[in-house]
């Protein structure tokens, strides 16, 4: 947890924009997230988001969908991919933060969801957010992750009124989570109308680092949410990247792609 | 138990499910619509507005019909009464809830509706709440789903709504539900999502029952004027479970009275072949809410099978697995074949073709009348209608003797 709010604070006062790549644990299979974790932070990722699959990722569109479906048919159980990042643990010092479902935490073992966490951090992970669980079902989720030294990172949405912004940021650590769009993940051709006045409404409100992830898909758009936010959070484009160049040359597509983007969003 | 608090509490647990887990995108929007009917709740002129619509529109009451011809088939001087749910505007119960959101749509000024449907009862039932309030409306069916229920995609489609095929997944009820969420998470700010069951995050699972409830509420005032006495068992059937909560909910307190869920049983018990959810399942979060699930050991949910597209759902409401932990419901499964015999058994003896749902509920009439004291009255929730079912039914009985019988 440490780790986390500590490089998401250095980088905030370094003026650093943090980019954090976010892909599918074992998609395309777990030998290639473990590359993909060292060769990501060569590439330049600040913080690196490993997704445990659900089947049924109701805050996903069609990409990361597709990729939950490819890594569950290929096997990639939280156990297995908590040993795949706990391999590649000692090779990165960027946090790592995974991405995931309420239920897969709450059927992890016993007592849940206290076994996710702790199975979590000791494989080496700082953080996790979890979409489908806000902050008002929370709070002994917060607790459990805490006492097993894991931040817990909570989404705030264009949609979500100020009081619960305030909310939102008071429970979330590291750094908030901000939804760029109304909608689901997914590559989009635009950045929406207001996404920059709706990342400094809620820098006004907080003090914490605001990353902006949902959407942002090319070299551009990043630059242009990093004016405004703390971070950005790239995923459909990078599982479509990754899903596009196939087996051996994946890993070597992904780092040239997140490196485009830190060239983008600045040193 | 039960009858000693009210169910749901403020935040929508009915003891320890229910709840909301959905994405934050939504939650202002489950904040708008819980307050809207928290105020409509209470509001006579929208009550009073409902209830014209139910009696002018929908046809209500519907009959509380003695089955003379089932009960004797069934023997032990039981009485088995239909609730005739099946006599309603477009064949089903849906109609009642359908109704009821279309108007809490309106006064959030919401002009556009989506709906998931599996059997497609609810998603014509949605599209013809949007026709005669004037709604856009998008309804979201498996692809599995349009191929078996062919004739209500038409019906959808007639009343002016896009049915939107959904090919994740297993192409049924369970990816239907979850593709609405997803655009209901996308066009949030001018759209009411109007879903079909007493699942999904709170206050759906309590307003659903509440527009439901006046299935219970009819049947218990029908029977306590025929009979002079309330009945010994309800039974209905339950996929997300709205038409029996909806029958069970007004008898809660009624401690006597036995309440019965039948569930689909597919083809067997095993994983991945039925849709007996509260048999089978264990708890666990899917599309908003904490309730019985059918899932993997590690929290992946499985795959469901049914002959009846309306029951072929791996979760169930919140309030059904809080019947069934307090002991105020019991549930058993029925498979794809008593079915079929249950939809020959009431075709036969009363000329009434159930849909392929509630005829889970007639053939477990067999089972349970022996058990039951003579002379026992039974309710039965008769839900929805079997036109829809026919091709599946004729694909079925054709190439066995069944139909011969």
């Amino acid at each position: 947890m440490e780790r986390l709010r500590t490089a998401c604070n250095r980088l905030c006062s370094a003026r650093r924009t943090a980019l954090v790549p976010f892909i599918m644990g074992g998609d395309p299979s777990l030998e290639a997230t473990k590359r993909l974790i060292v060769a990501l932070e060569a590439a330049g990722a600040d913080v690196i988001e490993i997704g445990v699959p659900f089947s049924d990722p109701l805050a996903d569109g069609p990409i990361i969908q597709a990729a939950s479906a490819r890594a569950l048919a290929r096997g990639a159980r939280p156990r297995r991919i908590f040993s795949a990042v706990a391999s590649v643990r000692s090779r990165v010092t960027v946090p790592l933060v995974c991405l995931t479902y309420w239920n897969p935490v709450l059927q992890f073992g016993r007592p849940a969801p206290q076994a996710f966490f702790r199975a979590a951090h000791a494989s080496g992970f700082d953080g996790v957010i979890v979409p489908d669980l806000p902050i008002e079902a929370a709070a002994a989720a917060k607790r459990s992750a805490a006492r097993e030294d894991v931040a817990t990172i909570f989404l705030a949405a264009p949609t979500s009124p100020p009081p619960r912004l305030r909310a939102v940021a008071r429970a979330s650590e590291g750094f908030i989570y901000y939804v760029s769009v109304i909608g689901t993940t997914g590559v989009r051709r635009a950045l929406p109308a207001g996404l920059l006045h709706g990342v400094r409404q809620l820098k006004l409100l907080t003090t914490k680092p605001v990353y902006v992830g949902f959407g942002i898909s090319t070299p551009g758009q990043a630059a242009r949410v990093g004016r405004a936010a703390d971070g950005v959070i790239i995923g459909s484009a990078l599982i479509h990247v990754i899903a596009a160049a196939r087996g051996r040359s994946a890993v070597q597509a992904a780092a040239s792609f997140v490196a485009r983007m830190r060239r983008a969003v600045g040193r | 138990m039960a009858s000693s608090r009210t169910v749901p509490d403020r935040i929508g647990y009915f003891g320890p499910f229910g709840g909301q887990f959905v994405p934050e995108t939504v939650m202002a929007a489950l904040a708008q619509l819980d307050d809207a009917y928290r105020r409509a709740r209470r509001d006579a002129r929208f009550q009073a507005e409902l209830r014209q619509l139910l009696q002018s529109y929908a046809g209500r009451p519907t009959p509380l019909y003695f089955a003379t011809r089932l009960s004797q088939a069934l023997g032990r001087g039981v009485r088995i009464y239909l609730k005739r749910e099946d006599l309603l505007h477009t064949g089903a119960h849906k109609i009642n809830n359908a109704l009821g959101q279309a108007l809490l749509a309106v006064r959030m000024k919401k002009r556009r509706l989506i709906a998931e449907t599996g059997a497609g009862q609810h998603g014509v039932a949605t599209a013809t709440v949007a026709a005669l309030f004037g709604l856009e409306c998008e309804v979201f069916m498996g692809q599995e789903d349009m191929r078996r229920q062919a004739l209500n995609v038409f019906r959808m489609r007639l009343l002016g709504a896009r049915v939107v095929p959904v090919t994740s997944g297993t192409k049924t009820l369970k990816d239907a539900c979850s593709e609405a969420i997803r655009n209901w998470v996308t066009t949030v700010r001018t759209t009411h999502y109007c879903i079909g069951s007493v699942v999904g995050p709170h206050p759906y699972p309590l307003l659903v029952r509440d527009f439901q409830s006046v299935i219970g509420r009819e049947a218990r005032r029908q029977l306590l004027a025929r009979e002079g006495r309330l009945p010994d068992a309800l039974v209905a059937c339950v996929g997300g479970g709205s038409n029996a909560i909806g029958l069970f909910h007004p008898f809660r307190n009624d401690r006597r009275v036995q309440c019965i869920g039948v569930e689909a049983g597919g083809t067997s018990l095993a994983p991945g072949h039925h849709a007996a959810t509260l048999l089978k399942g264990r708890p666990g979060v899917l599309h908003g809410a904490y309730s019985q699930l059918l899932q993997d050991r590690e929290g992946q949910i499985l795959s469901t099978a049914s002959i009846s597209a309306g029951l072929d759902y791996p979760g169930v409401g919140p309030e059904h697995a809080y019947y069934q932990l307090t002991r105020r419901a019991r549930y058993a499964a029925v498979s794809d074949a008593q079915a079929l015999r249950g939809v020959q058994l009431l075709t036969r003896t009363e000329g009434i073709l159930p849909a392929l749902e509630p005829a889970h509920a007639v053939a477990y009439l067999e089972r349970l009348v022996p058990r039951l004291r003579r002379r026992a009255v039974v309710i039965l929730g008769l839900s929805g209608r079997g036109d829809k079912d026919v091709q599946t039914i004729a694909d079925r009985l054709n190439g066995t003797a069944a139909h011969r019988v």
